[in-house]
Order: structure tokens, then sequence, then C-alpha cells
């Protein structure tokens, strides 16, 4: 490549050397003395080179390159020591409180004794149903703004605005989304409020009232009344009762100062004629009311609204992973749009809308916040029994003890945290797992 | 191989209009009956015009090719005739295109039964990610009702029809990703086929495909068309030549000369024409 060659087909900018075609130097051409041929990035001596085109020394470019590979190297083996040290720690605490007790018992005074059921069975009620809620809404959105994009000006407009809603919306932090949910779902904007009655719901169905006496045989008598606001029933022979487990009872009574049955069985359901009684409610699993309380469904729906966001878009991302081609293809042979979406761009999409709102739920796990505004109840004994029932969480459970200045709630946290912590690798790991199984390529 | 599979074809699809066998149309009768009548069509994307004032007859049961350089409209026009602009943001025409009664560009005009009656194969072969078998019947699931066995007849008859059947008959439950370029494409016209369309337009079927997947798709063409309507959009002029009946020459936006292929080639009226076919540009 030396010799320049004239009659190779150079654009006529990268003229040869002109003393050996012997063409009048050009002046729009400065540097045309050192375009040697066509291939002027090869030539041999620095000196033909021209200025633009000199090759970069060897040994900078190399050790550049070294230096910033192990910049990489450096910064991902912090983050992963990080998280070294931090489960170390974790595992060298909780894990002597790993025990039978923590995973059956309810928060206790003692460390020894406290456990997690109330906690994991609320995660477990609350992240359940907040995934039924939220899968249908998130996709059903996301295939709205993927797949029926409005081609009108103002709709246009108008799915850009909300486009860019909820895009902000990810990146909202969670406590906001309790104080919403504090008002839209705990008080309902307080639209079903009874005047007066503080507290009570407006609307109520599953539940039933009675009025709870202590008969002189240390057992209660259920007497059932109408309502919540009934006046207390009055305490007579052969009145309607049950016990503790709503079997029908005789109750027994008799005046003030009078003599108590020999019979204990007797006994066991005599009232004084005089006795008060306490009003108490039974729910049933179908218990329902408006407006919702701080109950699982609030936790559901608050927490809803945390992940929504996000698994909105990461469908959105999964639909538009669709090759348009399938689209058209569907499209060509007269299917409707209803029929594009389900019979092509949703099950090609199914995958990644699953990882991510695999992805999303484990988040909802996580989060501690949204609850601590909406329940912020811990000392449950038992796992939720309806949808409105009171509930805690993991997280919360877990930030409650860690605030203890007991050295024991602090081994039993962790080992709570080690509880999360599987439940949330097994989660991805099924998120991994559809990735790999269900993913296929598409065209 | 066609008898059986006709017999197959009545009993099939009752609730839609079926493929018609050869026997059914006799091709000498409508041999020169316009399919589609295209005039005054004027398309636009946004603000730019693609389309100016086309007038143009599809004869029935012909091969009628779209040439011209990119961008001179040929398949703006195409995808006019089955609405696939539709989706296009800011596509709007003017004018009317005709298929028998039925106004293709109306806006009233039922799109999903239109494409029906218009197939349309892509220039790259775009087989869902399912089953060969699924992807045929994919077609007839979105528009009629049958059982099992009249749907494996009709994806049997379609997959005959478009000369794949053979190669992949005895893996019909395997991802249709799975076959070569020129089979999918193969497999992607016995897909638009099985729905029973009267018009097949291919948006240069062949771009995609190897000399040796070509040619079986253009053998393929040549025998689709004693039953189908067919527009091709071709940039391979020697491909036009030989399966086409009819040209039309496309350029910037106007339909420059249009007449049987062996004219447009051979003695083409228009300057233009000549040079384009002679190869001087494009």
């Amino acid at each position: 490549m030396s010799q320049p060659h004239p009659g190779s087909p150079n654009p006529p900018e990268s003229v040869g050397p002109p003393e050996s075609v012997g063409q009048p130097e050009s002046g729009d051409q400065p540097e045309s003395k050192s375009a040697l041929g066509r291939e002027p990035l090869a030539a041999q001596s620095p000196a033909a080179q021209s200025p633009a085109v000199r090759l970069r020394e060897g040994r900078g470019r190399i050790r550049l390159n070294v230096a910033f590979f192990a910049l990489c190297v450096a910064t991902a083996a912090i983050s992963v020591l990080t998280l070294i040290f931090l489960l170390s720690s974790i595992l060298r605490e909780g894990v002597p409180y790993l025990t039978p007790t923590l995973m059956t018992s309810g928060p206790q005074p003692v460390p020894e004794e406290a456990g997690i059921w109330p906690a994991l069975t609320g995660t477990i009620w609350v992240c359940t149903l907040c995934g039924l809620l939220t899968l249908p809404i998130g996709i059903a959105t996301a295939i709205l703004l993927e797949e029926f994009r409005p081609r009108n000006r103002w709709g246009a407009m108008f799915h850009g605005l909300i486009q860019l809603n909820i895009t902000n919306l990810a990146g909202v932090p969670s406590v906001v989304y309790g104080i919403l949910g504090l008002t839209a779902f705990v008080g309902m904007f307080g639209l079903f409020q009874v005047p007066g009655a503080s507290g009570a719901p407006a609307f109520e169905q599953g539940v039933q009232y009675y009025d709870q006496f202590f008969s002189e045989g240390e057992r209660a008598v259920l007497v059932p009344v109408a309502d919540r606001d009934a006046p207390m029933s009055e305490v007579r022979e052969g009145m309607t009762a049950y016990d503790v487990d709503l079997e029908p009872i005789e109750v027994h009574v008799i005046e003030p100062g009078g003599d108590y049955p020999e019979d204990p069985e007797v006994l066991a359901y005599t009232l004084f004629s005089d006795a008060e009684a306490g009003r108490i409610d039974k729910r049933a699993w179908y218990y329902f009311r408006l407006p919702f309380g701080r109950g699982v469904l609030t936790g559901a729906l608050t927490l809803m609204l945390v992940i929504l966001p996000i698994v909105i878009i990461s469908s959105q991302e999964a639909l538009r992973a669709v090759p348009s081609s399938l689209r058209d293809g569907a499209r060509g042979l007269g299917a409707t749009p209803w029929q594009v979406v389900w019979n092509v761009s949703l099950p090609a999409a199914i995958p990644g809308i699953m990882t991510g709102a695999i992805l999303a739920m484990s988040r909802a796990i996580g989060e501690a916040a949204p609850i601590l505004i909406i329940a912020g109840i811990v000392y449950i004994s038992r796992g939720p029994q309806h949808l409105m029932d009171d509930f805690t969480v993991m997280p919360m459970q877990i930030f409650n003890w860690t605030g203890r200045p007991q050295e024991g709630f602090h081994g039993i946290a962790a080992a709570a945290i080690i509880v999360l912590l599987l439940i949330l690798l097994s989660f991805n790991a099924v998120a991994v797992l559809i990735r790999q199984k269900l993913q296929k390529p598409l065209s | 191989m066609l008898e059986p599979t006709v017999t197959m074809q009545e009993k099939t699809i009752t609730p839609a209009p079926l493929p018609r066998s050869p026997q059914e149309t006799p091709q000498s009768a409508a041999a020169s009956a316009a399919a589609i009548r295209v005039s005054e069509l004027s398309s636009w994307y946004g603000d730019f015009q693609a389309l100016h004032s086309i007038s143009l007859n599809v004869p029935e049961r012909r091969v009628t090719a779209f040439i011209g350089p990119s961008g001179c409209g040929k398949s703006t026009l195409l995808r006019w005739f089955n609405r696939m602009n539709d989706t296009i943001a800011g596509a709007r025409c003017t004018g009317t295109a005709m298929l028998g009664e039925l106004d293709l560009l109306a806006r009233s005009t039922d799109v999903v039964d239109l494409r029906r009656r218009i197939g349309i194969v892509f220039q790259k072969p775009n087989p869902f990610p399912k089953s060969i078998f699924e992807n045929v019947a994919f077609g007839p699931r979105l528009h009629m009702r049958c059982s099992k066995s009249e749907l494996q007849d009709l994806v049997e008859w379609a997959l005959r029809k478009a000369a794949v059947w053979d190669e992949v008959k005895d893996r019909l439950h395997a991802p249709a990703l799975g076959l070569s370029g020129g089979q999918q494409q193969r497999l992607c016209i016995a897909r638009a086929i099985a729905v029973g369309p009267e018009v097949l337009l291919m948006d240069e079927p062949c771009s995609a495909l190897d000399p040796a997947s070509t040619l079986a798709v253009e053998d393929l063409i040549f025998e689709l068309r004693q039953q189908y309507t067919i527009i091709i959009v071709t940039h391979n002029m020697q491909q036009a030549a030989r399966c086409s009946d009819q040209t039309a020459f496309f350029y910037e936006g106007r339909l420059v000369e249009v007449g049987p292929t062996e004219q447009v080639f051979t003695k083409p009226a228009r300057k233009q024409t000549e040079d384009y076919v002679t190869g001087k540009f494009g």
C-alpha cells in the first residue's frame, strides 16, 4: 500500500499523493500529501499519517482497559462482600432462634417464647390478596397502554399523561401510599361514617353481636342481640343463650343474694338476675364491612398501590418486546384487536409479565412502611380469619423486635429476617424458573 | 391431491366461505374480470403524500406485480387493500378501492371480515411462536367453529396447498420457528389461505429468502393463481417477470405504467419504466 494506485476507486476527496500522480495540489485538500492510497489508516510511518487518523498509542489504551475492568470487579466485589457480611451476621445471630416455637407462637413478652406465626400468616394473606388484585389490574392497564394506543391527538395526549403518571408513581415512597391507603381504604374518605357512633362501620355483613355474661360457674354465657347498638339484654329464665362454642345452653337465674345451686352443671350457667354483660361480636369468615377499616383487605389494597406501577411498567416492557410482526400476522388473518392480544401478544409476553409480577410481589412482602401506617398493630396472637381481620406482617414484626432493648429480641428478629429472606429467595427462584422454562424465541 | 381435500372442505367450513376449488369456479370464465378496482387513491403519512391518485384494476385469479424503487408507495398501496395501514398513526387516504361491491377503504367496512377475504403474507416470515399445526389453525379458529378432525383436515389442506405438507407432516406439533426461512414463509402462506381468502397480498415475500426457497415460493405463487387473486410487491424484476401476469410500475408515489407483464418488460410505453426494468436506476 505504499504505492498509490492511480486507478483505484477512491472517492475524489482522498486524492493520491500529488507528486506521484502529477496532479496540481488542490487548495481544499491540505492533507492530501499524507493520504496514501485508499487505506490511510494502515499507513506505516507515523510521519506520513494525517493527524486525524493517527493510530493511538497501544500501551495507554490497554492500560485504560485493564483499569476499567479492575474498577468493575472492585465495585461488584464491594456489593457482594457487603451482602455476604450482612447475611453472615444475620445468620450468626438468628440461627440459634430458628426453633419450632418461632414458627408456631405469637408475639410474647419473653423472647424465648415469641414467634412469627401471626406475622407469617398475615404476610401470606396480605400478599396473596395483593397479588390477586394487582395482576389483573396491572396487566389490563399495560394492555390498554401498549396494545390499544389511541391514534388521535387528544387520545395520545391522555395516553401520554397516564403513562407519565405511572412512571412517576413507581418512584413515590411507599409511606406516601400508606397515607393514601389510610384515607382511601381505612376511612374511605369518611363516606360511610355513621354520625355519632364513632368507629362503627356503616355497613356490615357476616357478623353477630352477643352480650357476654360471666356465670357464677365462671363460664361465659352469650346472648344474641340484633345489632351493635341494641339495648342490653335482660337476664331471665329460659332466654336464648349459647356457650363460647355457640352451643345452645339453658340459663339458670337466681336473685341477688340467693343460694347457688348444688349441681356444678347447673352452676356453670347460673346468672344473677342483675348480672351485667359486655357486648362482643363473632365474625364469620366472609365478614365484610364498609369502610374497610384496618384489616387485611386494606393492607392488600395499599400494597397494591405500591406495586401496581411496577407491575404495569414491567408488563408494558414485556408486551413491547413482542415483535410487531406477530401482531401484524394475526391482524392480517382477520383477528380482532382482542384476539390479537389474547392469542398472540399476551402468550408471548406472559413469561416477562410473570417475572416482573413476582419481583414486584417480593417487594410487597418486604414493605413495612405503608403497613405501619394503616395497621400499626403488632400484638396479634393469631393469623387473620377474614378479609377485615386485624393483621400484622413480617417486616412490621421484625421492625418492632429490633427496637426492643433486650438482646433476645434482636436474635429473634434475625431469625425472622432469615425466614423472610427464604420466602423472598424462593419467590425469585420461581421468577428465574419461569423465565427459563417459558421464555422462548419469538421470531 | 385436490380431490379428497375438496370434499373435506365442503364439509368442514359451514359457517364461513371456503377456498373455492378450481372445479367450482372455471378459470376461463372470469379470467379477466377485475377483482379489485382502485380509483383515484391518494394516501398520506402525516403531511407526506405517499400515493398520488392511483387508478388500477387487479384482475381476478391472476398475479399482479407491483414494482418500483424503494419508497415508491407500492407497499403502501398493498397495505391499504386489507387496511394494515390502519394501525399506523397519521396514515390516511382518499379515493376508493372496491373488492366486488365492498368498499375496502370505507370507514364502515368490517376490517376483520375484510382481512379474512384479503390475506397478506409479509416480507419477513412471521410464524407465531407456536407449533406448525397451531400456526395454520390460528386463522380458522378466529373465524369459525370447527371440530378437531375438521380442523386437522383444514390444516392438512392448507399445508398441501402451500406445498409444505411433505416437509412438515411428521412434525406438525414441532415449533414453527424451527423451520427454515423458506418453509416458514410457505407456512405463512398456508396460514393465510387457511381462512379462505379471495385475494392474497404478498409484500416482498421472497426478499428474506435464499434462492432455493425463493424458487419454491415462486412456484407456489404460480400454482396458487389458479384459485386466488395475487398481488405481489417485489424489488426483484426477474421475479416479477417470472411469475406475474400483470405488472404495475410505481415511481415516487405515482403509477407510471400498468400492463401485461410481457409488455411492460419488453415494450414499455414510458421511458421511466424502461430505465427501471433495464436496471438504469432503482
